[in-house]
């Protein structure tokens, strides 16, 4: 009758005493596991590839192709990539492979990344697998405590993502010589990896931290005319965060999968000029 | 012995739209321990349908608009019929009004300067209206409701409970208003939820019940509309006035079948949308009648140009009062000049690029595009005239907005009469609902501070009668067979009897009206009467459909009397009174008020007696015009209103 | 395009229990799922209890779920269904049910207050808020809020947990702190109230884990997530997990 009305206190979601009493937990009809089963399925592959791919410790350079996966490469025992992203911080104590160092940051920038987010919580936790269909889980805390609670720190991955980017954009640049080392050629790999860097960047660039950070967090955007293009500019890819995510997974593992073929031998690049 | 609830409050406000919550808030902020009922959920309520703006004279589009235009437009919009000193108070009191609303959270769109932005409607004549893209309605309320939420929180602090000072009870409709001899004394109410009876004992109550559009077939009206506060306050003894004025909207969806009547809003006009006919022609041109000739373009060259350069041009004859257009589309129609679904099309594709018409009219869009399927940025809207706005409501004193005769009623908003005259100007009721509802609040809150050390008492005869009257649907079966007046018959669907009503409103007392139909109308309201009183209902209290419409059948029967008798009677063409049997304005009615009132003025339930009328009518004069305002206007102006006697006293 | 009969299921009880019922009822050219609850009512279950108001969505009464999908029901056209298919209509899940479809929403009312109001700006009177369009713009699009608690009632927070309902104020007030937040003139900061910091601690903006269905279910199109809690989450994060921010703020401490 008035305005304020206790909510009950127990427990059992869409099943709980005070609520209409139906046994299904959903009554949906449509086909709402499709999208969470294609996104684990996406991911799950990507995983597992970046894996093998991450540990092998080889492959990963073919003149003048360096994947992304391992670049830059802080180890001693990175190969030497004329004048590329090596930059021995590590020394010779470090015995795995070299992407191990470098993967965690773009590892940890898409694991905290508001889309990733809710997509793997959706698809891998089931918290919740769709909307209005009832997660398994018996208690939720969401991000409120250890460990989901260190997903705050996305916006230093954001930072470090956008070293990762600038990095990777050199070696687009290394990317217009020969297998010499001559400048000015171009090769299909410089157009993989040029579609590559322009994904990654757009990624990046979309991120909601970074939407924050050029201009969200103002309260006048009047005065501040700049930024406020600048927010508007990334608020317009923000909108796309999700197919810039996926397009962008799909071009680095296309990058370095073309580097393991031509590095491998099963594949010669083909010379445009 | 009475066993319902009880509880002490000092003003009660029935409604919590626009008047009821700026009513509730303004007695509350003068110390009054304030309740609010709704039939709605908080927030919910008809207010939110408002589009177009809130029309006060801030001066920021246009420097020249001043309260003294505003009031010369409000009373050339209502054919001078309007309450003049509620019209000059409404004008002067808006813009303080609006910019209030900005102090609680209230976000307008803005001019370049960072000021409120105003936009153009329909016979204002500079951009006055106070909007939020085409959503005015719901900031308003929204805006009013987070205040009222504000000081709830203030109250919380003070006293550790958030409805000590003002509360709000949702979902509760109230079907009396006792009284304590003359006096009002509080209100019988139920809740919906649970079908429990309460009284709110209380020495002032405010009717912001907002509107009658229930009782037509086509209108813009929620179901919330069903006359409430016009019955509460004819059965507590209170007059109604000029209840023949009921504005067709002109443009309301004519397609699909289940949302005809839902309002298209006339910013679309405002904007440069344009009224075309079957044959492609802008027929609004031939229909500026003569008061107007003047002030509208004569070709359609001048009208376009006037959206860019309004100081140089007349504006476009689209842009006429509701009344005239409503009018002018139902002719065009009637001549076989109609669209497909029986509407004229409305174009605002051809004259905007498709991103300003979503970004000027948004729900506009989105309304079309997901009830109609219809995409009004690549094609035109089919419209005609809609049930929108009751001008007629209770008679009320012009500062203090208390009812006649009944001490401790006050009413604002819809409910309330006299402010528009015969027509409403579109944004002139969004700024109704604050000046007015601020002024009952105070008002009432007032009162009830004077009647602190004798509270009128509440009689427990009448809340027995009032709870007997509520629960006569559940035996109305039972009672079928031997009804009292001896007209047995079978229990009837309250639904049924609701369709009945609303077609026989809609055809024989609608937009055009005829003394032989209106006659007809009043014959069959009166075996509708003797129907609703068998209307039965199933099942139980709990929030039962059925039975809450059975309950405002009566308000409905009640309104729908007043409006047939009042329209029979005015022999003349008028606003939103149209006869086509007297087609013309007549001068010897400029100054009268039709007044009705309860045929039995015991005001018990022997009302409702079907084999009577229920209502008696009276006529009365006009105060007359206060000379300085009169002075506003061209002499050559008001010839054409005004009787010789008025012109010359 | 003619009439048909159509196949609908209705939950209807209340809070001691209740099922499905299976009906059949016409469906006409242009119609809405209400439109049918409504002849429902008119012709064969007369005390169908349902809320509604304006049907034209404007007001937000007539959420339900619509073959398991929270949606209002002036807004759900009767042709985005096959004719063949059985429409089930439930009240919504997630707050305690009155009878058929009708809920307690007062959970939200309950939000809502305790959310503090706009804190007016000291020393700017009425008719001297001057505003540019683009700093009103994002509150503007979470101001076109109807309040039908869509967002509050598909939430998995609240919706699988009743246990989080006293933490968590939902989208829908989150929304509303974000609103506030983004004003521009909003004085709360200069009473001592950080809305952010509120945001996190005592409405549970941490316990959202953007999995944005109140998005999904959003009948104004608001973007609940990206525009509203996120930004939220972003502010929250330069108030409490900057280390940098907390830093200088441990030194500005030291030094003051």
């Amino acid at each position: 009758m008035a305005t304020g009305t206790e909510p009950q206190q127990n427990s059992g979601g869409v099943r709980a005493r005070t609520r209409a009493a139906i046994a299904a937990p959903h009554l949906r009809t449509d086909r709402w596991w499709l999208a969470p089963a294609v996104t684990a399925a996406g991911l799950f592959a990507f995983v597992v590839y970046s894996t093998w791919r991450a540990f092998a410790g080889a492959d990963y350079y073919a003149a003048p192709y360096v994947s992304p996966f391992y670049s830059p490469c802080l180890a001693q025992n990175c190969r030497t990539m004329h004048a590329g992203p090596n930059a021995d911080l590590f020394g010779s104590w470090w015995g795995l492979s070299p992407a191990i160092i470098i993967l965690i940051f773009p590892l940890g920038f898409r694991l905290t990344c508001y889309y990733y987010r809710k997509a793997y919580y959706r698809s891998f936790w089931a918290s919740p697998p769709a909307c209005a269909v009832a997660e398994p889980h018996a208690k939720y805390t969401g991000e409120t405590r250890f460990p989901l609670i260190l997903q705050n720190v996305h916006r230093y991955f954001f930072y470090a993502a956008l070293l990762v980017a600038g990095v990777l954009t050199y070696d687009t640049v290394l990317s217009f010589r020969d297998t010499h080392y001559r400048w000015g050629h171009m090769g299909l790999g410089t157009l993989v990896f040029l579609v590559n860097i322009v994904l990654i960047w757009a990624y990046t660039v979309s991120c909601h931290s970074c939407r924050h950070i050029v201009g969200g967090k103002l309260k006048h955007f009047s005065r501040h005319p700049v930024r406020y293009r600048a927010w508007q500019f990334v608020g317009r890819l923000n909108a796309r965060h999700m197919q810039l995510a996926w397009a962008s997974l799909f071009s680095v593992w296309l990058a370095d999968f073309y580097v393991y073929l031509v590095a491998s031998g099963v594949f010669a690049d083909p010379r445009f000029f | 012995m009475s066993v319902v609830d009880r509880q002490e409050w000092d003003v009660v406000v029935v409604g919590a739209g626009g008047a009821g919550l700026r009513a509730a808030i303004e007695a509350r902020e003068r110390g009054a321990r304030t309740a609010v009922i709704c039939k709605s959920l908080f927030g919910k309520a008809h207010t939110v349908m408002a589009e177009g703006g809130i029309a006060a004279a801030m001066a920021n589009a246009n420097e020249h608009d001043t309260w003294q235009v505003h009031f010369r437009d409000t009373m050339r919009g209502g054919k001078f019929l309007n309450q003049w000193r509620m019209a000059e108070l409404h004008a002067r009191e808006a813009p303080d009004r609006v910019w209030e609303l900005e102090t609680w959270g209230a976000l307008f769109d803005r001019t370049k300067d960072g000021r409120i932005s105003q936009r153009n409607f329909g016979g204002h004549e500079y951009p006055r209206l106070a909007h939020v893209g085409d959503r005015t309605g719901l900031e308003l309320i929204r805006t009013l409701q987070q205040k009222a939420v504000a000081l709830q929180q203030q109250d919380f602090k003070e006293t550790g409970d958030y409805e000590s000072r003002l509360k709000v009870f949702q979902e509760c409709t109230v079907t009396r208003v006792l009284k304590d001899g003359p006096r009002v004394s509080g209100v019988f109410a139920y809740e919906r939820e649970s079908g429990r009876f309460f009284v709110l004992e209380a020495p002032a109550v405010v009717v912001a019940t907002g509107g009658i559009g229930k009782s037509f077939k086509v209108t813009s009206n929620s179901w919330e509309y069903t006359g409430d506060g016009h019955a509460l306050a004819l059965l507590a003894g209170a007059p109604l006035l000029n209840m023949e004025f009921v504005q067709f909207h002109p443009t309301g969806m004519v397609w699909p079948p289940s949302v005809k009547g839902i309002l298209v809003t006339e910013s679309v006009r405002g904007d440069g949308g344009v009224l075309r006919n079957s044959e492609g022609k802008r027929f609004m041109f031939d229909y500026v009648p003569d008061v107007f000739k003047e002030k509208y373009a004569e070709s359609e060259e001048e009208g376009d140009r006037w959206y860019e350069d309004p100081e140089h041009n007349r504006r476009p004859p689209e842009l006429l009062p509701r009344d005239e257009v409503a009018r002018a589309i139902n002719s065009e129609v009637k001549a076989g000049r109609g669209s497909p679904h029986g509407g004229v099309f409305l174009d605002v594709s051809t004259r905007m690029p498709a991103e300003v018409i979503r970004r000027r009219l948004p729900s506009m869009y989105h309304q079309f595009k997901e009830l109609a399927d219809v995409d009004i940025t690549a094609e035109a809207m089919e419209v005609g005239p809609t049930c929108h706005y009751v001008m007629g409501g209770i008679a009320v004193d012009s500062d203090t907005a208390a009812a006649r005769g009944v001490p401790g009623l006050f009413a604002a908003g819809e409910v309330a009469g006299g402010m528009h005259g015969s027509n409403r100007l579109g944004g002139n009721s969004l700024s109704d609902l604050l000046v007015f509802g601020r002024r009952a609040g105070w008002h009432a809150a007032e009162h009830a501070a004077r009647q602190a050390g004798d509270r009128p008492a509440v009689d427990d005869a009448q809340a027995d009668a009032a709870s007997a009257e509520a629960l006569r649907p559940f035996s109305a079966e039972a009672e079928a067979g031997a009804d009292r007046t001896g007209e047995a018959g079978p229990p009837e669907n309250p639904y049924t009897l609701h369709q009945e009503l609303q077609q026989t409103m809609n055809d024989l007392v609608g937009i055009i009206r005829r003394e032989g139909e209106m006659e007809q109308a009043l014959e069959k309201l009166a075996e509708l009467r003797v129907r609703a009183r068998r209307a039965g209902v199933e099942g139980h209290r709990q929030f039962n459909p059925g039975w809450h419409l059975a309950l405002d059948l009566r308000n409905m029967l009640l309104v729908s009397e007043c409006v047939a008798r009042a329209a029979l009677e005015r022999t003349e063409s008028r606003g939103g009174h149209t006869r086509e049997d007297h087609p013309t304005m007549d001068r010897r009615w400029r100054n009268a008020n039709l007044l009705c009132a309860l045929a039995d003025p015991t005001g018990g339930l022997a009302a409702t007696d079907p084999a009577r009328g229920q209502i008696r009518l009276t006529r009365e004069t006009t105060e007359p015009i206060r000379p300085d305002l009169l002075a506003l206007f061209e002499k050559e102006e008001l010839v054409k209103y005004l009787a010789e006697e008025e012109l010359y006293e | 395009m003619s009439s048909y009969e159509a196949r609908f299921k209705v939950w209807r009880g209340d809070v001691e229990g209740g099922a499905l019922r299976d009906f059949t009822v016409e469906v006409n050219d242009g119609e809405v799922v209400l439109d049918i609850i409504h002849r429902l009512q008119a012709t064969q279950a007369p005390d169908l209890a349902v809320r509604w108001n304006c049907k034209a969505g404007k007001c937000g009464s007539c959420s339900a779920e619509i073959n398991g999908r929270p949606r209002l029901m002036c807004m759900t056209r009767m042709s985005v269904f096959s004719r063949e298919e059985t429409i089930t209509v439930t009240p919504m899940r997630t707050f305690p049910v009155i009878r058929d479809l009708v809920t307690d929403v007062g959970f939200n009312y309950q939000k809502a207050r305790e959310v503090p109001a706009f804190v007016p700006p000291a020393g700017v009177g009425p008719g001297e808020y001057r505003m540019m369009q683009e700093d009103v713009d994002r509150s503007q699009e979470f101001r076109k809020c109807i309040e039908c608690f869509l967002c509050q009632n598909t939430c998995h927070v609240v919706r699988d947990h009743e246990e989080n309902k006293p933490a968590f104020a939902g989208p829908r007030f989150l929304m509303r702190i974000a609103e506030l937040d983004m004003h521009p003139l909003d004085g709360a900061a200069e009473t001592g109230l950080d809305r952010g910091r509120t945001a996190q601690d005592e409405h549970g903006l941490g316990y959202c884990n953007i999995t944005k269905c109140c998005t999904e279910v959003c009948p104004e199109d608001i973007h609940i997530t990206d525009n509203a809690l996120i930004p939220m989450k972003e502010r929250v994060v330069d108030r409490k997990y900057d280390p940098l921010v907390w830093l200088s703020s441990k030194i500005r401490r030291r030094t003051s």
